[in-house]
């Protein structure tokens, strides 16, 4: 059972229990009859698309217009996968509708043969399905700068999100057009009106980028690029491009603004990171964290989400004592490579003011670093790539708060 | 074994019984040179891709003041959108130490060619794609010089606007984070 549900279905409970009949309650903007006894009488008929229990609310938090983005609700989630609607977006110019019959996918330049890809002749090559989390590389700026006490996992970390991606390797699709020798690089440009365009060393696509036309299970959501989008596991969410419409094949990059002004590292040292694609080993705990109250003490289960752009987690280690000491966590499998890892560590709290942290290591050896660590190499102003351990204080009331006092 | 005895026979047959898959399906349409020359804008530091055009920052006054100041202000430095104007600080590029320095066009951008093949992808927002060649020359123009980098009588073209030199031009280095042990 996942706790941060208990108090909730409590007061439904209790509700029910002392009015003793049927109540309406309100759930949002939809009223829901619930009988004395569901045992007593018959329920709903079969319907043609399925709805989350109207007790069930998880939604995105929204920001920023056309040019904005929404936020996972990390907290209400369990297992590893995201519901489509709840995927994360960031948008350079809001979502365009693409329609599927005259989709194309252009791919020219140095290459032997120009080609024009359709939806149908996409699907119709040998197709892979791989769990593959993304992530903004702007994610988790709350946990680095002006931390606050009152964020939820959503707020701090919700630009993250794992799904079930199925498409055909980019590598195919070279093979098909013929690269030429001297390639480098490629240009992956989106079909919305900002044109989205970055620069991918072309050692991606032999590796294992995609152009991907399926999440979890069914035609991307228009939010991650209907109809097709390019996916490059591990690699900041912006590299990404979605509503792929055109690759061009080159042997320099092409210095788009999205590499240049933008997704760029300020460093301490006065200069600044470029093409810092892969996302670094991190982890967050989803639970106990704002704005849960634990109701008393005894034994919790911490949860969370770890992954890392580098391949598969091969720990995660939680402190139960604000750092002091790290015990390493269950992971739960599957553990999959460029993926979110759920995690769980059992703790007796015996109701003193504690803090809570996790931190990831990766299969290359990369341990995520305290925010101490990562701002003497990054500098306090760089931009993107927080992925500092997270802290969460738990007080003696139960109330949980976000981050250690600076 | 079974299954490494077929892959080691298709391997063999490729490309002479079809037993296997092909090393290429021959999926897809040659692509025609219109179809490529309608969506091939991208702009490179080389200047590749600038198309023919120009403009000089007098020029820009006004279409910057119809078409951008709304968002970007009025000298550029007042947004609400990204500011575009500002050199400063004008020593060291402290940006990774100072969370309160803006990042503009003449302090951070690299490249003179990104203006033109960011204005031409993708400004204004509100009608993106729909300034022609030499509105889009005028604008960069208008821009570089408003960011004190060139005189405002100066001619943008394919030709001149790649030898631009930005005054962060060799602030940026390749990502240099490989994993394992060591923080960077």
């Amino acid at each position: 059972m996942d706790p941060v549900r208990i108090s909730r279905r409590h007061l439904f409970t209790a509700t029910a229990g002392a009015v003793g009949a049927a109540v309406l309650h309100r759930t949002g903007l939809a009223q829901v009859e619930v009988p004395p006894d569901p045992t007593k009488v018959p329920g709903h008929v079969p319907s043609e698309l399925g709805q989350r229990s109207p007790f069930e609310r998880p939604h995105r938090v929204v920001g920023g217009g056309y040019q904005g983005a929404s936020l996972t609700p990390l907290q209400d989630l369990c297992g590893i996968v995201t519901p489509a609607d709840l995927h994360y977006e960031r948008h350079h110019a809001g979502v365009p509708t693409i329609d599927p019959q005259r989709y194309k996918l252009l791919i020219h330049g140095m290459v032997d043969r120009p080609t024009v890809f359709d939806l149908e002749s996409l699907r119709r090559l040998p197709a892979v399905s791989r769990l593959h989390f993304l992530e903004c590389s702007g994610n988790g700026g709350p946990a680095y700068r002006n931390l606050r006490p009152d964020v939820s996992p959503q707020l701090v970390d919700g630009l993250t999100s794992t799904s079930e991606w199925t498409g055909v390797p980019l590598a195919m699709l070279f093979r098909e057009v013929g690269v030429r020798p001297g390639a480098r690089w490629f240009l992956a440009e989106g079909g919305d009106a900002a044109v989205m365009a970055r620069s991918i060393p072309i050692a991606k696509a032999w590796d294992d980028a995609m152009i991907a036309y399926g999440q979890n299970g069914e035609p991307l959501r228009p939010e991650q690029g209907y109809p097709a989008r390019l996916l490059v596991p591990g690699w900041e969410g912006s590299a990404n491009v979605k509503w792929i419409r055109r690759i061009e094949v080159a042997d320099e990059p092409f210095m788009t603004r999205e590499e240049t002004s933008k997704y760029t590292d300020p460093l301490p040292n006065g200069t600044a990171r470029q093409f810092s694609f892969t996302m670094d080993a991190k982890s967050l705990i989803t639970f106990p964290a704002f704005p849960v109250t634990l109701p008393e003490r005894g034994w919790w289960e911490i949860s969370g989400l770890a992954w890392s752009g580098r391949g598969r987690v091969t720990r995660v280690d939680v402190s139960t004592d604000a750092g002091q000491s790290w015990v390493p966590a269950e992971l739960q499998g599957p553990v999959l490579s460029k993926c979110h890892t759920r995690f769980r560590f059992l703790w007796r709290w015996d109701g003193a003011e504690t803090v809570l942290m996790s931190r990831a290591t990766d299969e290359t050896g990369y341990m995520q670093p305290t925010l101490a660590e990562l701002r003497k190499v990054r500098g306090l102003g760089t931009a993107y790539h927080f992925n500092n351990i997270r802290a969460w204080r738990v007080r003696r009331d139960g109330s949980v708060q976000f981050g250690l006092e600076e | 074994m079974r299954r490494t005895l077929s892959i080691a026979v298709a391997t063999v047959l490729i490309g002479t019984l079809g037993s296997g898959p092909p090393a290429r399906f021959g999926l897809g349409r040659p692509a025609t040179a219109d179809e490529i020359a309608a969506w091939d804008i991208a702009v490179r530091p080389d200047g590749k891709g600038l198309p023919p055009g120009s403009g000089r920052a007098r020029d820009g006054v006004a279409i910057y003041a119809s078409r951008c100041a709304g968002c970007h202000g009025v000298t550029g430095r007042e947004g609400p959108a990204d500011r575009l104007v500002g050199r400063e600080p004008r020593e060291g590029f402290p940006f990774g130490r100072d969370p309160a320095l803006v990042r503009t066009i003449g302090n951070y951008w690299p490249y003179a060619t990104t203006l033109y093949d960011y204005i031409n992808r993708a400004m204004p927002a509100n009608a993106p794609g729909s300034l022609a060649p030499d509105e889009v020359y005028s604008l960069v123009a208008y821009l570089l010089w408003r960011n004190e980098i060139i005189a405002d009588t100066a001619l943008i073209d394919a030709r001149t606007l790649p030898r631009v030199v930005m005054p962060a031009r060799n602030r940026f280095v390749i990502d240099d984070r490989r994993g394992g042990p060591e923080l960077r």
